[in-house]
């Protein structure tokens, strides 16, 4: 692994007796895109607030950029570009006048900023919202904007939390492509999320975080490779039929997850395991035959579903 | 990271970028804050000099007020009512906005800045409000003719004085306040009304009866309108009064500030 940024060791935090992160330990390269992947309250949040100098952990050690945030935290923070999960943005305010002053808060010149906030605007793709205040803003707007904002001082590291949810598919595309931008110039990317496919389309290398502990850690064609099969059949029987129809398919294959509403059977080849299912005359309702994803991996090491 | 971000430069002016910040969104507002400013004192001198003021007059003459008249007793218990005023509306609002609202300080907290520079660059921005709304109150007063330029110059000064400890009290006090539900309902009508009443504000406080007198010996308002009234009229107070009332108003603002450090340090490190 190249220069390490981020270095922790059995990194814990406590809130009286939750255990929100336990004992994790993960580090990540320069110009790296990392990822947590969790369901809500795996301590993908915890950690990132510990990282960004804003949460004090309850032991282990963290450094980041050698440094550690709890005793250097604007040292820290100098260095970091943060998204929280909820855009905090100063909604009275307009598009440009919230770069602006968040570039101040770094310290930097007003000529300096008021050139960068153009900048910015072009990237998050708002140059026509520029004087408009955020509060008239969709969704997807704000969240290009509390991005951009971030990237006022230009970070050494790139901090999202949860940077899609609800948002719109459409939404979502465009911010993927600002951010690969992000990841293509070489900025390193810390990313949670419970989607799969952002983790996929996003992260170089990722860490499957449940209750507060890395379950595994790789990329995620690695993790698939590992936790998974090349290929997943789904078949949909009729909440009625799963349960009925499910120990015949278990002599069919390793391994199958009983979901409430559908059976998903782990195999090299789909197609030839469907052909065998209906020359059983079971005859499912659906059937999709998909690749694996990192849902499945999650599914693998926690025996839940990412979104419940 | 761009080279112009200076950790030690964010350390030195960090409170002054906070309230810059806060000083371009209270310009949003700037139409309501004028009204307040220029409305406040033209109603409350036309009601008193014209109303209230003649009434007292002709009923006591200036028995009750130590020789001036009405208006002229009454008004430097305006300007500090107004600083006061001033000086909560820029702490208490920006605060709950701040944690609780639209939770800003977190996003700037994730700058290098401080809880206590965050803390201080409100302090600052509310104190700038308080000036802007002091000054012209002060300026409707002369004009008036309830004040003269020579003899009370340092009055506006007292007044933001008395401001700036009542709104570093609020401000550590709202810092600490994580349900909004009936704390400014209270804090209105429960606190600032009955301030307004009880602190020798429209009758001398010796007036009142003296189990009600201690009321106005912890008020912010009575020692800011005491020294506003020595230092507009000529009204007299003793060395020691003087001193108690600056001590009282300086003891008040730097545990104000102190409260509001420890509680902004608290609750942005979660």
């Amino acid at each position: 692994m190249s220069e390490s940024l981020i270095s922790a060791r059995g990194l814990t935090k406590k809130y009286g007796d939750f255990t929100a992160v336990d004992g994790i330990d993960f580090d990540v390269a320069k110009g790296e895109s990392f990822g947590l992947l969790g369901p809500n309250g795996a301590g993908k949040s915890t950690t990132m607030r510990i990282i960004a100098a804003t949460s004090r952990r309850t032991s282990g050690t963290i450094s980041i950029l050698g440094r550690d945030p709890e005793e250097h935290g604007p040292q820290v923070r100098a260095h970091l570009g943060v998204v929280p999960q909820q855009d905090n943005l100063d909604t009275e305010l307009t598009v440009a006048e919230n770069l602006y002053i968040y570039g101040r808060y770094f310290g930097l010149s007003k000529k300096f900023v008021k050139g960068k906030v153009d900048e910015l605007l072009s990237f998050a793709q708002l140059e026509e919202k520029k004087d408009v205040k955020v509060e008239a803003l969709s969704g997807g707007m704000k969240r290009r904007l509390t991005i951009a904002r971030a990237l006022v001082s230009e970070p050494d590291i790139l901090m999202l939390d949860e940077p899609t949810t609800g948002l719109d598919p459409q939404a979502r595309h465009i911010l993927w492509d600002r951010l690969f931008r992000l990841k293509e110039d070489g900025v390193t990317l810390i990313i949670t999320t419970h989607f799969m496919d952002e983790a996929e389309q996003l992260c170089d290398r990722l860490v499957v975080m449940d209750k507060g502990k890395i379950m595994a850690e790789g990329s995620p064609a690695e993790l698939i490779k590992k936790y998974s099969t090349k290929e997943v059949l789904e078949v949909r029987f009729g909440s009625d039929r799963n349960k009925e129809v499910a120990p015949i398919l278990h002599k069919m294959c390793d391994r199958i997850e009983e979901l409430p509403d559908r059976i998903l059977m782990y195999v090299e080849d789909g197609e030839k395991l469907l052909e065998e299912i209906v020359a059983k005359k079971l005859h499912p309702n659906t059937s999709l035959v998909r690749r694996s994803s990192l849902e499945d991996v999650f599914l693998r090491l926690t025996g839940r579903s990412l979104i419940e | 990271m761009n080279p112009g971000v200076s950790v030690a430069k964010i350390r030195r002016n960090g409170a002054f970028y906070v309230a810059e910040s806060r000083i371009r969104q209270m310009s949003k507002w700037k139409g309501i804050i004028t009204l307040v400013a220029v409305g406040n004192p033209l109603f409350y001198l036309v009601a008193i000099g014209i109303g209230i003021g003649i009434l007292v007059t002709e009923n006591s003459g200036t028995s009750g007020t130590g020789g001036v008249e009405y208006i002229v007793f009454i008004a430097p218990a305006l300007l500090a009512n107004t600083a006061l005023l001033g000086a909560m509306d820029e702490t208490v609002f920006p605060v709950m906005e701040g944690f609780k609202w639209r939770k800003m300080f977190y996003a700037t907290n994730s700058t290098p800045i401080t809880g206590p520079q965050i803390a201080l660059g409100v302090f600052i921005a509310a104190l700038v409000r308080v000036a802007f709304s002091v000054f012209l109150y002060w300026i409707f007063l002369i004009a008036f003719g309830v004040m003269t330029f020579q003899d009370s110059w340092f009055a506006p000064i007292v007044a933001m004085y008395g401001g700036a400890a009542f709104g570093a009290l609020m401000m550590g006090i709202v810092a600490g306040v994580q349900k909004d539900d009936y704390f400014l309902t209270v804090l209105g009508r429960l606190v600032i009304t009955p301030l307004f009443f009880f602190s020798g504000t429209f009758f001398p406080l010796t007036n009142m009866p003296i189990f009600l007198q201690p009321i106005g010996w912890i008020s912010p308002l009575w020692h800011t309108t005491e020294l506003g009234r020595y230092f507009s009229y000529g009204y007299e107070i003793s060395g020691l009064m003087m001193l108690i009332h600056f001590a009282f108003l300086t003891a008040m603002l730097i545990a104000g500030l102190k409260i509001a450090n420890i509680r902004f340090t608290k609750r942005l490190l979660k």
